[in-house]
């Protein structure tokens, strides 16, 4: 089992008005934890500094103590809310997904992947479609960790009962820890061991 | 009195070009009829990717130049062609557009409210109501010079719904208002809808949220595949029994708070001969595979399935198929019957588990 940990995290986009001060939490492998707050409050940034997408922070992120090579695989995945914006739009599907890794067909089957969807272009898949495509590509055998920015948001309610179960069972058989962030509560209290309230870690 | 909006049979398809000039017709809404009563709201609900902004984009006439579109609108009894939707949108129907990058990031917002005028004397007339209107939304008087960037997402969706309003239409239509909002956010445009339609105005809401459907609608259409397949009364959705689709059950079953439960398969990526729902639908019959079912009217409830048999106005079914539906429909009866039985043993046995 492994531990990862945010702490002290502080951060702001401009000198005048910080976004983050003095956030910790840490979330362990077999863990799903949920993360809430306002649309704005500064959320996907905590996200994407422990994801390694941005480095001027102040504060550590750490796995068992120790800081996070960020050369080669990074063990934190970060998965987004909006898949079609983070897919090169003249690769198609299966080289989107060769990129990361090429998935065992019981997982491709699991998030019900179908085949003929892999010689399409990103634009030509749906929204619910393209986030399989996004998950199963953070899903590398190298991760310890998957954050979810609001990865459902977008989907309808079937949607998201598949997509959500099948990270669900893949994290649990595969000692993955997840944190979850999102605006629905009804969302989080179904899947998650715990939640958080973005409010009451951010001390500005 | 005619209806303030009807679209009849509408389909949209796209013209696209595969491996140099090979032309490929990509469908993407399929036989879609829908109507709207003044003081109504309409919700139209549907995954991201099933083709419901084009409904709204073809209400307005801006969909793009490789569009191809047969079936007709009809708004206040009349016809839209291209020419009357470019001189009615922006005043008597107005649209709140999905996203807000719909701003223009180099005017500040009160202008872009505001939009063209003729001359001083409307510009005046226009701003005072532009105030007014932002006003009335929490929006003070250090808002109108600020630029798209520099407002927050609550903002910005603000300004968008004060834009749509400003000219005060008969009809909005607003295009996904809700996603990405927190929680006191959505509460707000909640009840901005709702008091539209008390002021008497349609609105049709374009949505994936069935809770925000749910909490502001008279009648939600389900769209699944580019083609509609049930609409219903909003009282129905609070259980899953009443609804007639399979899928329109397995969408209200999978909200967390109904049991999260799970249904397997996807939409299909191209047409399909039959029913879209086909492949992954629990009581499809033989014929369903290669017949499209029609959007019917069964018990004041538009479905479209084999299961059901039309009623209503035109009782004149022919008796062949008569006959043909009535045993479908008497296992499906049986079926809810022996589930009904199994809810009152479960009942029963609560009771007497209370009593114990």
């Amino acid at each position: 089992m492994m531990k990862l940990k945010a702490e002290n995290i502080s951060f702001s986009y401009n000198k005048k008005r910080p976004i983050l001060k003095d956030i910790s939490l840490s979330l362990e492998s077999n863990q799903i934890i949920g993360l809430i707050g306002d649309s704005g409050s500064g959320k996907s940034t905590l996200c994407k500094i422990m994801a390694g997408y941005i480095t001027n922070f102040t504060g550590d992120v750490t796995i068992d103590g120790k800081e996070i090579s960020r050369n080669g695989f990074d063990p934190v995945q970060l998965i987004f809310q909006h898949p079609e914006k983070t897919m090169n739009p003249k690769w198609k599907m299966e080289k989107v997904l060769r990129e990361s890794w090429i998935p065992p067909q019981d997982l491709k089957d699991t998030f019900g992947l179908k085949d003929n969807w892999l010689t399409r272009w990103p634009s030509e898949l749906s929204g619910g479609e393209l986030q399989r495509f996004s998950i199963l590509r953070a899903l590398n055998p190298q991760t310890k960790f998957i954050i979810a920015d609001e990865i459902s948001t977008m989907l309808d309610a079937v949607t998201q009962v598949q997509i959500w179960e099948a990270l669900i069972k893949h994290c649990r058989a595969n000692d993955i820890g997840i944190l979850a962030v999102s605006h629905d509560k009804d969302l989080l209290d179904v899947i998650c061991d715990d939640i958080l309230y973005f409010k009451e870690l951010n001390h500005l | 009195m005619g209806k303030l909006l009807e679209v009849n049979n509408l389909s949209i398809s796209f013209t696209q070009y595969v491996q140099g000039l090979n032309r490929h017709d990509l469908k993407v809404i399929s036989d879609l009829s829908i109507d709207i009563d003044e003081s109504e709201i309409v919700a139209v609900l549907g995954s991201s990717g099933s083709g419901k902004s084009l409904l709204a984009h073809t209400i307005l006439g801006i969909l793009p130049y490789n569009a191809h579109v047969t079936g007709d609108v009809n708004f206040k009894g009349q016809i839209l062609d291209q020419e009357k939707k470019e001189k009615i949108r922006g005043k008597e129907i107005c649209l709140i557009p999905q996203s807000v990058n719909f701003l223009d990031p180099l005017m500040k917002v009160s202008q872009q409210a505001v939009g063209e005028c003729k001359d001083d004397n409307e510009r005046k007339e226009k701003e005072k109501r532009q105030r007014e209107v932002f006003a009335k939304y929490g929006l003070d008087e250090s808002v109108d010079d600020l630029y798209p960037f520099e407002l927050s997402g609550g903002m910005a969706r603000k300004v968008l719904l004060s834009t749509a309003l400003l000219n005060d239409p008969d009809l909005l239509i607003a295009d996904e208002p809700t996603p990405g909002l927190d929680a006191k956010s959505v509460e707000e445009t909640i009840q901005d809808i709702r008091s539209l339609k008390e002021h008497g105005k349609g609105v049709l809401l374009i949505t994936h949220e069935i809770d925000v459907a749910l909490r502001t609608a008279d009648r939600i259409a389900i769209f699944y595949s580019g083609y509609v397949i049930e609409i219903n009364k909003v009282e129905n959705f609070l259980n899953s029994e009443n609804l007639l689709h399979p899928y329109t059950k397995a969408l209200v079953d999978a909200l967390p708070k109904n049991g999260f439960k799970l249904t397997e398969g996807v939409q299909p990526l191209e047409d399909v001969p039959g029913c879209p729902y086909y492949e992954n639908c629990p009581i499809r019959l033989d014929k369903c595979q290669n017949n499209k079912p029609e959007l019917i009217e069964h018990d004041g409830i538009m479905i479209r399935c084999f299961n059901f048999k039309e009623t209503g106005s035109e009782e004149v079914v022919s008796e062949e198929t008569g006959s043909e539906d009535v045993v479908s429909e008497e296992v499906v009866s049986e079926e809810t019957g022996s589930e009904d039985v199994v809810s009152e043993e479960d009942n029963n046995e609560e009771e007497i588990n209370d009593e114990a």
